[in-house]
């Protein structure tokens, strides 16, 4: 099983749906998210061109946060999602710096936090809470092992990219474009 | 033509300017763990080469240092941590991917050993010392006994402790400054600079000055070029790493970098070192002041620069 994200650059409009959703979904403290929007507009005017992205960890196949965790706190389980135990976690910091998505925050009572693909709810079938959220539906969310899942489909069928493979860390969340 | 406009980016005011998670407390460990590697260093390879007498300063003055670094160093490194009452997680695994789990062991393991070191000098040192307890006399003796092997220890201890500095740092990929396997063996030759400069200026033995003094330029000089290698892989490496390159090289970091750490803490010392070697009288604690604060500020700016430093999409 291999769980991934795949959204549609194409269809987002940038509504912050999903970062409510998460905030809400995981009692995220006032102030912090888990995932949020970046705008890139490239070209100049009249020629310009804009790109919206809803981020968050891509829960990489080779993930530097979980290598350099000093504790194990930061772990992959079933389905590749990274996950942080956080009474493990010493709040050491290495984790934030090693993620070259700064997807990873410290939380105020300690630990470090980030993005679990709502775990809670995928043990009981359920999407993430941005995926069920978004008003346009851009976001799609499955099993790449499975030909058959939404996921796998999708990818099948469009033009994707991920952010900074360059940096070698496999990342598990698409950007259809 | 292709001109990127503005990124809006994310703005998350209670994330986005604290990712520069480590603040001072980490580039003041990364020196005095350094130091105490350096000093450590010599101490252990002194004793293995037998030369006890001809180094006093090196072996048993100077090693006193090392145990106190060690723990204002470990202080530092608990201040720095987010989750504070979890710290003795680190001590119920060993994750051999992880430099930071590497780094905890090893100063579990040299904190003692360069104490016990330092205690079983006492003696000599201070004169007159008892310990006034016959088990801690009976284990002076048994330290005593087996210091030759535990100078071994130590200088293995040292060379990790030294490496892992600078590894700590380089091991981050998505920091492009750091991300260079040459900034341990920078690090480790850096920290043995600070000690053999620390060495120099408690001596007051002129052939130990003398030598420590070559030790030191030497390692100015090996300090240099991997600086200078370090650029010149920054330049031929992919965009990122061009971009942390450029901080040095133009960018925001230029004249702290070039005046205090290249000048100040490296050329300028080791024109005094020459100078001395060539008969001159130069205050011996001129030069060594200048490498210890220049290994200082160099652990600074390494760790603020670094963290200023990312992958672009």
């Amino acid at each position: 099983m291999r769980y991934a994200m795949a959204i549609d650059t194409k269809k987002c409009v940038g509504c912050s749906d999903c970062v409510v959703a998460c905030q809400t979904e995981n009692n995220v403290p006032i102030g912090y998210c888990r995932d949020w929007v970046t705008e890139s507009v490239t070209g100049t005017y009249p020629l310009v061109e804009i790109e919206i992205r809803s981020e968050r960890c891509n829960h990489c196949d080779n993930a530097p946060c979980v290598r350099c965790c000093p504790t194990g706190a930061s772990h992959i389980v079933e389905g590749g999602v990274v996950m942080v135990t956080h009474n493990k976690c010493i709040g050491c910091g290495a984790c934030i710096q090693s993620c070259p998505y700064d997807a990873r925050y410290s939380h105020p009572e300690g630990y470090v936090d980030k993005c679990t693909f709502c775990h809670h709810r995928l043990v009981e079938g359920g999407r993430p809470a941005c995926v069920e959220v978004c008003p346009t539906r851009c976001m799609y969310f499955g099993d790449l092992d499975q030909p058959q899942s939404e996921v796998s489909q999708i990818l099948a069928r469009r033009k994707w990219k991920v952010l900074a493979p360059e940096a070698g860390t496999r990342p598990q969340v698409y950007f259809l474009v | 033509m292709k001109e990127e406009l503005f990124v809006s980016g994310r703005n998350i005011p209670n994330i986005d300017p604290h990712l520069n998670i480590w603040h001072w407390q980490i580039p003041l460990y990364l020196f005095l763990g350094g130091l105490a590697a350096g000093l450590i260093f010599y101490a252990g390879l002194y004793t293995i080469l037998n030369k006890e007498k001809e180094f006093p300063t090196a072996v048993k003055l100077a090693s006193f240092i090392a145990p106190p670094a060690l723990v204002i160093g470990l202080f530092m490194l608990f201040l720095d941590l987010k989750h504070k009452m979890y710290f003795w997680q680190l001590y119920t695994t060993f994750r051999i991917e992880s430099p930071m789990s590497w780094g905890a062991w090893t100063l579990m393991a040299i904190t003692p050993l360069s104490f016990i070191w330092s205690a079983s000098y006492l003696k000599e040192v201070v004169p007159g010392w008892d310990w006034k307890n016959k088990w801690l006399d009976r284990f002076e003796a048994w330290v005593i006994a087996y210091r030759k092997q535990l100078a071994w220890v130590l200088v293995v201890l040292a060379i990790i402790l030294g490496i892992y500095t600078g590894i700590l740092l380089s091991a981050f990929n998505a920091r492009p400054l750091w991300n260079t396997s040459i900034l341990g063996f920078l690090f480790l030759t850096s920290g043995l600079s600070t000690g053999a400069a620390t060495i120099m200026w408690m001596s007051k033995n002129h052939t130990e000055r003398k030598v420590f003094g070559r030790i030191d330029f030497l390692l100015i000089v090996i300090e240099l070029f991997f600086i200078t290698h370090m650029l010149m892989g920054f330049q031929a490496s992919t965009e990122v790493q061009i971009q942390a390159a450029s901080l040095f090289l133009g960018g925001d970091f230029t004249v702290s970098f070039w005046v205090f750490v290249i000048v100040l803490g490296l050329v300028f010392p080791g024109v005094l070192e020459v100078l001395e070697i060539r008969g001159y009288r130069i205050p011996v604690a001129i030069p060594a002041l200048c490498i210890l604060i220049g290994g200082l500020i160099f652990r600074f700016i390494m760790v603020e620069a670094g963290q200023v430093t990312r992958y672009l999409y």
